[in-house]
């Protein structure tokens, strides 16, 4: 794979289309909630498994909340109902998880190509 | 395709960590050996790329929602060890900041999308190129089919994974203890919506940014032959 003199800009190029994708992103939220979709198929919550079997199964019910994640569902703490603040919310997710998913894919890349000689 | 938690029971779950973390070594080893520092900037671009192309759900008939993952994409602008690695890191990041996919199913979600999504389609992808020119339209093709039934097989591991949990999971008075839809239901529900939409989906993004790439970048094609040492 050559970088050459305008390697940079593809790469740049590259990270524009990603920030396209993010703003983007909110389709991904609206045309579901169009169509009335909800849930992909095995990751309704709890309430919806509920609704689907009538009851909640014991070891589910359990692990279901053993993790509290911090942007739940693409949402922002404090973020407010309505398709218009979900869809804010979901871009601005999608900004914090492309920074950090990058950040991290980065970094280990790094060490893990480190000892390459052709580096 | 993104397994929560809750869905899976601990045998199943611990199973699918045990069989994914060889993997994960092998693709560090490996990435450790072949890759080069001017390609770091593409695997975060590919792990930044399968986060945000995953956040993009797709309705079907029936109510639920399904999307395109990128892993065969990445995996054959990377190779199928960069792909594992960058898809993991998406997932990763996904399951424990926004509870998309659970935590304790992170093994099996990585080894469903990651693993078995980036080998396949790599394989396919070579099986159908091989001898084709980095610009021709047989690399589309490979990518498309590639990408298609990648994106099945992964749905496939998912829904077998899920179906499997009545069978080996449940209380003394015999009702599910997690996921409670029987293999009978989660294969059809699973495999229809995969096969009809969304492996169509995935195909299509993978060979439009193909497109892209054969047009503006063609070199980030020449996987295949940097593979068998051609000096670059």
């Amino acid at each position: 794979m050559r970088v050459n003199s305008d390697g940079m800009a593809t790469i740049k190029k590259l990270w524009i289309g990603i920030g396209i994708l993010a703003l983007l992103s909110p389709l991904g939220l609206i045309i579901p909630a169009f169509f009335g979709a909800g849930s992909a198929w095995g990751e309704w919550g709890l309430e919806e498994i509920k609704k689907l079997i009538g009851f909640i199964p014991e070891g589910m019910q359990k692990l279901a909340e053993l993790w509290k994640s911090p942007l739940h569902d693409y949402t922002v703490p404090g973020q407010k109902p309505g398709l218009t603040h979900e869809s804010l919310g979901y871009i601005l997710s999608a900004v914090i998880g492309i920074a950090i998913t990058a950040g991290l894919a980065y970094l280990i890349a790094r060490l893990l190509g480190r000892k390459n000689k052709e580096n | 395709m993104h397994i929560p938690d809750g869905y899976l029971g601990p045998a199943t779950y611990g199973t699918m960590f045990g069989v994914t973390l060889p993997f994960w070594a092998f693709a560090s080893w490996k990435m450790n050996k072949t890759l080069k520092a001017r390609q770091v900037p593409y695997l975060a671009l590919g792990a930044a790329f399968s986060f945000v192309i995953m956040m993009f759900n797709i309705p079907v008939l029936g109510g639920t929602t399904g999307h395109a993952t990128g892993t065969t994409l990445i995996a054959i602008l990377l190779g199928p060890w960069a792909a594992i690695i960058a898809v993991s890191v998406a997932l990763i990041i996904q399951a424990l900041l926004f509870g998309d996919g659970g935590i304790t199913a992170i093994g099996a979600n990585c080894f469903n999308m990651a693993v078995v999504g980036g080998l396949a389609g790599y394989g396919i992808y070579r099986l159908i190129a091989a001898g084709s020119d980095a610009k021709s339209n047989r690399r589309l093709i490979a990518g498309a089919i590639a990408a298609y039934v990648s994106l099945n097989t992964s749905a496939l591991l998912a829904a077998v994974q899920l179906g499997i949990q009545p069978l080996i999971e449940k209380s003394p008075s015999g009702q599910p203890l997690y996921s409670p839809f029987p293999l009978s239901i989660s294969i059809p529900a699973m495999a229809l919506e995969h096969l009809l939409l969304f492996g169509f989906v995935e195909a299509a993004v993978t060979a439009l940014v193909l497109k892209y790439f054969q047009k503006n970048e063609p070199e980030m094609l020449e996987l295949i032959k940097d593979s068998h040492g051609r000096a670059r």
